[in-house]
């Protein structure tokens, strides 16, 4: 039986990484991907955590985690299409016009 | 002992007392309202007969009187009911009351017929039916303001009517406003209605001072409940009982123009000769010696006043009759007369001889009247004799004619047969020459004085001698000699609805004596029951022999000096008065009336004038506009503005909202850096914060 903990670092690590990815990233897309990271890092603490207390909650939540992930990457990605279309680029430091 | 012997009661008319009244006031609304479709004669007609069916209610009075002595007290209206002041609109007729109603509607009917036949004749009038109707609601106002007067049973009703004649006095003497004495435009009528009212208003002073104090005094001013406590407040507070008379004293000065307000009595005669001799000779200026009478309770009760009256009456009766030597225009001598006159009626009642008053108010009324409708007849013949002339081509010159000067007159007995009989009647009467009326009246006043005070007699008496000289000397100008200008000379005679009234009110003129002959005292008796009401008697006047004489005697005198100096070589054209050779500069004081006016201008009118002046220049314009409101008002506002515009508004106000403004200019200056636009620093802020929740969860 493997540690709890093994997971729980490893998501750690797997979460700094997606964080890392976001804030220093300046494509889009990879962006997202590092959110995605994010987004599983949780999900493996979930089920690594309802498997040690043996409660289904922390299962259930990772399949609505899933579903947002989901949609969000369906409403992000058409975002970034129609960004790319106006400015022939998904550089996230070009979109700076709300700058102060 | 004609009236006072019946003592049955028989018919009692006292009920239709207030017809007196109404009867003027229908004239006057049918006049007014209607009379604009009316023909000139129907409007006359309605003006005289309304003042003729008074006449007839005032006759149904005397009948009743004659029958029941003690009168009657008329309820008409509710009035004035405040605390103490219960007033009501109560005619009073008794013998006194009577006797006015009788003489104001009789002869002021008389003159209303004669009007109607004046107006239409007046040169002026030029068939201005506005005017004429407009001229008789004016007359009718009158008689039913008079009435009013007349038959008031407090002082303040009385003072209703007192008004309503003085404004009646003041339309009528303006009735031609916009002309001036002859006719051309100008105001000079205006002016003298003016003067007219102002000078009353001064009086009316002195009246509303007197009821003011009564009331204060008596709590009350109804005659009845003045005349009640009259001796017992007599007693208590004579002081006020003086002051009382004494503003009432300065009221009869003003309405029945005796010194020092008689001035505006000559100017009056602007207004037409009908206005003149119903107004201001027989009627409206009488009121003053009516109210004397009425209210001689009171007089009788502080004899310092009755002396005062008595002498203001003998002073003015001397003074007017110099005056009146002195005219050249024909009704200016006869107003100078009235004023006379009616100071010969105020010294009688001042020195408590009210049945004299009273009677040679009465006769005077006849006599005067007479002499200004005559006088007024003489005008329209000379001014028809005038115009005469000016058809027929002999005179194409527009040279100012004056109709009244007498000294343009001259030989009018033989062109107006009529007026010259009538107004030689009017004349011997008013000299006093028996049996005429003015004899047995001004004699018995003359006799009264003799006994009761004689400087006042001494006074009367050379005021009497003036009287017949000044009435000779106009009878020798202008009916005497040789005409003096070419209009006397075509000088035609009035028609009969002018001359029927001169030949009645010469009748009574004669036979007006009769009121109350000498040891019959017909009038006194009549007069006695409204006296004994108020706890007076009244001693019949004794007939004086030697008074008699003396007074017959001075006016024959005066008529045949007047004879020696206007009649024997009558007065040529342009030529300089014979009384001027003899008298000199006495002659000028005469002619220029004492200098009156021209010493009122000075010490009264510039004084006021410089008063106004003064108020208008100094205090409203230098003052009040050009210091106060430029220099503190204006100042002080134009500072004010400027401390609340300056430093507050622009330094406190804006102040604060303009660093108001600069610190969130400067905060949000400051804050807007942090708006990169950057997605990435917006995230790491997102994850700052979660890092710090967190670890403060966590770790806390």
């Amino acid at each position: 039986m493997i540690p709890v903990s093994y997971y729980i670092i490893l998501s750690a690590i797997l979460f700094t990484l997606g964080a890392v990815c976001v804030l220093i990233r300046r494509n889009a897309i990879v962006v997202f991907m590092g959110i995605e990271l994010m987004l599983n890092s949780a999900n493996l603490a979930f089920v690594a955590f309802a498997n040690q207390y043996q409660m289904l909650s922390g299962q259930i939540f990772v399949f609505f985690v899933m579903t947002v992930a989901a949609a969000e990457v369906a409403v992000g990605l058409a975002l970034i299409v129609t960004i790319f279309k106006a400015k022939q680029s998904i550089d996230v430091d070009q979109m700076s016009s709300l700058k102060g | 002992m004609l009236f006072s012997e019946a003592t049955q009661l028989g018919p009692d008319f006292f009920a239709l007392a207030p017809w007196i009244i109404f009867f003027p006031v229908i004239g006057l609304m049918i006049n007014m309202f209607l009379g604009g479709k009316f023909k000139e004669r129907t409007i006359g007609a309605i003006g005289a007969s309304a003042s003729g069916l008074s006449f007839l209610v005032a006759v149904l009075m005397v009948v009743s009187l004659y029958f029941n002595h003690e009168g009657a007290i008329i309820p008409l209206a509710e009035w004035i009911h405040i605390g103490e002041l219960q007033l009501d609109w109560t005619l009073r007729v008794d013998t006194l009351s009577a006797t006015m109603m009788l003489m104001v509607s009789g002869v002021g009917t008389l003159i209303h017929i004669y009007a109607i036949g004046y107006m239409h004749e007046d040169v002026r009038f030029k068939n201005d039916l506005g005017r004429y109707q407009r001229f008789f609601v004016f007359f009718n106002l009158f008689i039913a303001a008079m009435m009013i007067l007349v038959s008031a049973d407090s002082y303040l009703m009385l003072f209703v009517g007192w008004e309503g004649v003085g404004l009646c006095s003041y339309l009528l003497i303006g009735f031609w406003y916009d002309k001036d004495l002859l006719g051309r435009p100008g105001t000079e009528n205006a002016l003298a209605g003016s003067k007219a009212f102002i000078a009353n208003r001064v009086g009316d002073f002195g009246f509303l001072m007197a009821a003011f104090t009564m009331f204060w005094t008596f709590r009350t001013v109804t005659f009845s409940g003045v005349f009640e406590q009259v001796h017992q407040i007599a007693e208590t507070q004579p002081g006020a009982i003086l002051a009382i008379t004494l503003f009432m004293l300065l009221g009869v000065t003003g309405k029945s123009a005796q010194l020092p307000l008689f001035v505006w009595l000559p100017d009056a005669m602007a207004g037409p000769t009908p206005v003149s001799a119903l107004i201001h000779a027989a009627t409206m200026v009488t009121a003053g010696v009516y109210l004397v009478a009425r209210s001689a309770p009171l007089f009788s009760a502080v004899p310092e006043a009755q002396g005062v009256v008595a002498l203001v009456g003998g002073i003015t009766a001397l003074f007017a009759a110099t005056i009146a030597v002195g005219q050249y225009d024909l009704k200016k001598v006869l107003a100078y007369s009235t004023i006379s006159q009616l100071g010969f009626m105020v010294a009688a009642v001042g020195m408590g001889a009210y049945v004299a008053g009273m009677f040679h108010l009465v006769t005077h009324a006849f006599f005067k009247a007479l002499l200004f409708l005559s006088a007024g007849s003489v005008i329209l013949g000379v001014e028809r004799g005038h115009h005469h002339l000016a058809h027929h081509g002999d005179h194409h010159d527009e040279e100012v004619f004056d109709p009244g000067d007498m000294r343009l007159m001259g030989g009018l007995r033989k062109r107006m047969p009529i007026t010259f009989w009538v107004f030689l009647v009017g004349a011997v009467a008013l000299a006093g020459i028996p049996p005429l009326a003015g004899f047995f009246s001004k004699d018995e006043i003359l006799a009264e004085a003799f006994q009761l005070n004689l400087p006042v007699y001494v006074m009367l008496a050379i005021a009497a001698f003036f009287t017949a000289f000044y009435m000779g000397r106009q009878i020798w100008m202008v009916f005497f000699g040789a005409p003096r200008h070419e209009a006397a000379a075509h000088a035609e005679e009035s028609p009969p609805v002018i001359t029927i009234p001169l030949i009645a009110l010469a009748t009574l003129s004669v036979v007006g004596g009769v009121l109350n002959l000498p040891w019959v005292h017909s009038f006194t008796h009549w007069l006695e029951s409204t006296y004994e009401s108020f706890h007076m008697h009244l001693h019949p006047g004794e007939f004086n022999l030697q008074v008699a004489l003396i007074s017959t005697g001075l006016a024959l005198l005066a008529i045949f000096f007047s004879w020696l100096l206007y009649g024997r070589k009558p007065f040529e054209k342009g030529q300089k008065d014979p009384l001027q050779k003899g008298l000199g500069p006495i002659f000028t004081g005469m002619n220029r009336k004492w200098f009156v006016d021209e010493i009122y201008e000075a010490l009264f009118i510039n004084r006021y004038i410089d008063l106004a002046k003064f108020l208008s220049v100094k205090v409203d314009w230098e003052f009040w506009h050009d210091w106060f409101h430029d220099q503190v008002i204006g100042k002080l506002y134009s500072t004010g503005a400027r401390i609340l515009a300056e430093p507050i508004d622009l330094g406190i106000i804006d102040g604060v909202s303009k660093s108001l403004a600069k610190i969130f200019g400067t905060l949000s200056e400051a804050t807007r850096k942090l708006q990169t636009g950057y997605v990435r620093n917006y995230a790491l802020a997102v994850f700052a914060g979660v890092v710090i929740i967190l670890g403060y969860l966590i770790l806390a």
